[in-house]
């Protein structure tokens, strides 16, 4: 139901208030003195290309991908990451590599579409996948901007430098068993479970 | 007689040479010296890129505008569309026409005035002027078939009539003292006292009036670039644009001229040579506007009326009187 227009009468704003000269005057005598201030203080402008700011180390630019304490490869090709990705920049393909561990035969990030939202590391299982700091990677053909494994890898553990996903991960791979990895224990036999 | 013309020809054309070289340099580097000053009143650097302390950039900023593309929109009315930034330009230039920049030359025993055209009327040739100067943009904003330039043009038409009148009037006590509207007559009556110090609250009319009419903030209604795009030259490119531009900073040293000329005893000064005391006062008063600009937000449409014709036109009809009485008492 719209308003009655009769209901809005006498309801109006009051006049808006008059500022008498004096106030007026001080607030440009202020105004004037505040920019004359500025004057004398330094620029704060920083000088990009000459002067470099270290950024935080978790500030969001170019994706890596991570290895292990043991230098192994920590992406198993789990798709979370490509599957969260609200750009779809990240691709990949799956293999069973060595020992039954899950790889990928390739990984490929189109960084000409990435918008460094970093929700590929929040859904990363296994931490491989990181954003790192360093934002200078503009490229002046768009392809190159089409980053394969081998420019994504590299030879440290990034922010989370102890974690090894298969110590953790309840599957068999070679040397550890299931039940053997850390705060595990051993499988239950079925049979014998029984009430 | 035919020596002495083709002297008189060529001493004009020297002068008229230097005065037009001088105002367009000086256009170029005061726009360097607006986006400086400006930067360090709001603790940024301003240009530094091109050459040392950004010095080459109104060169650079010259090239890019001659080699940009000149678009006229469609459905403009093209002959005004390509005529409204030259009489922009135009305007601005012409009124520095009269301005005297140094006292009289004598050189091999003839006395050379040191301004372009001495009128006898040199105060109404700048109201002229300045009046047509408001047609560029009016013009410009109507022929650019465009609803933002469309809005500008109008807001420039409409804030010429809050400021015009007071303009006028504030410039009435100066001629009244000096007893003559040339301004060289203006500045030889200046000799003892400048007539800021006898005409406090003309200068202060004058000086917002002025404002008013250069079109800068805080009175920049007809460009307003946070609602209209960039007002009257919102269609404009290239060189045309140039000019519109040219236009703004060469009224901005037509007005330190003229405030000087008016109110600052004009090239007189101490020590220094005239003509160097004239340029030392322009670049006064143009850093004073640089720093209002830096300060004020733009007045509001109204706002800007209600100033011209509530505070500026009847401060300036009582401080007409007043001068009167005090002429004839004194």
């Amino acid at each position: 139901m719209t308003q009655d227009p009769s209901q809005l009468k006498g309801k109006s704003l009051p006049p808006p208030r008059e500022t008498s000269g004096a106030e007026a005057l001080k607030a440009l005598v202020t105004g004037f003195a505040t920019t004359l201030k500025h004057l004398g203080r330094r620029p704060i402008t920083e000088q990009y290309p000459e002067e470099k700011r270290e950024l935080p180390a978790r500030s969001r630019a170019r994706i890596i991908l991570t290895r292990d304490p043991d230098g192994a490869e920590r992406c198993v090709a789990c798709y979370l990451c490509s599957a969260v990705c609200p750009v779809s920049c990240i691709s990949m393909q799956s293999i069973e590599g060595q020992g039954g561990r899950r790889m990928a035969a390739w990984f490929r990030i189109n960084f000409g579409r990435c918008i460094y939202c970093g929700l590929c590391e929040e859904a990363c299982p296994t931490s491989a996948i990181q954003l790192t700091p360093d934002y200078e990677h503009c490229q002046r053909a768009i392809l190159k901007s089409v980053y394969e494994k081998e420019d994504l890898l590299v030879d440290h553990c990034g922010k989370d430098p102890d974690y090894n996903f298969y110590r953790h991960a309840g599957v068999a791979t070679e040397g550890l068993d299931k039940g053997r990895h850390e705060k595990e224990a051993p499988p239950v036999n079925v049979r014998s479970n029984m009430p | 007689m035919v020596l002495d013309w083709l002297l008189g020809m060529i001493v004009l054309l020297v002068k008229l040479g230097l005065i037009l070289g001088a105002l367009l340099f000086g256009a170029a580097y005061l726009v360097w010296a607006e986006r400086k000053f400006l930067a360090r009143l709001q603790i940024r650097l301003g240009p530094n890129r091109a050459g040392k302390f950004g010095l080459l950039q109104p060169i650079a900023d010259a090239m890019k505008m001659l080699t940009k593309e000149d678009l006229v929109p469609d459905g403009a009315d093209t002959f005004v569309f390509k005529l409204a930034p030259v009489v922009v330009a135009v305007t601005a230039m012409l009124m520095f026409a009269v301005v005297p920049v140094a006292p009289d030359l004598v050189l091999f025993g003839r006395s050379i005035p040191m301004v372009i055209a001495d009128l006898n009327v040199g105060l109404l040739f700048i109201f002229a002027l300045s009046s047509l100067g408001v047609y560029g943009v009016a013009l410009g904003g109507w022929a650019s078939n465009s609803k933002f330039a469309l809005l500008g043009g109008i807001r420039g038409a409409a804030q010429m009539i809050s400021y015009e009148l007071a303009l006028g009037l504030s410039l009435v006590p100066v001629v009244m003292l000096a007893g003559s509207m040339s301004l060289t007559e203006i500045v030889a009556a200046q000799e003892r006292v400048p007539f800021i110090i006898l005409q406090p609250i003309s200068f202060a009319i004058f000086v917002i009036s002025a404002m008013a009419e250069s079109k800068r903030i805080p009175f920049d209604l007809p460009e307003a670039e946070n609602e209209l795009g960039a007002g009257f030259h919102t269609e404009y490119s290239g060189m045309r644009f140039g000019l519109f531009f040219i236009g703004e900073y060469v009224h901005i040293q037509v007005l330190g001229a003229l405030t000087a000329v008016f109110f600052l005893g004009g090239w007189r000064g101490p020590l220094l040579p005239p003509v160097i005391w004239l340029v030392l006062k322009i670049i006064f008063v143009a850093l004073i506007m640089i720093w209002i600009r830096g300060t004020l937000p733009r007045l509001r449409y109204d706002q800007l009326m209600a100033l011209g014709w509530k505070v500026l036109i009847p401060a300036a009809l009582v401080n007409i009187v007043l001068t009167g009485v005090l002429i004839l008492l004194v």
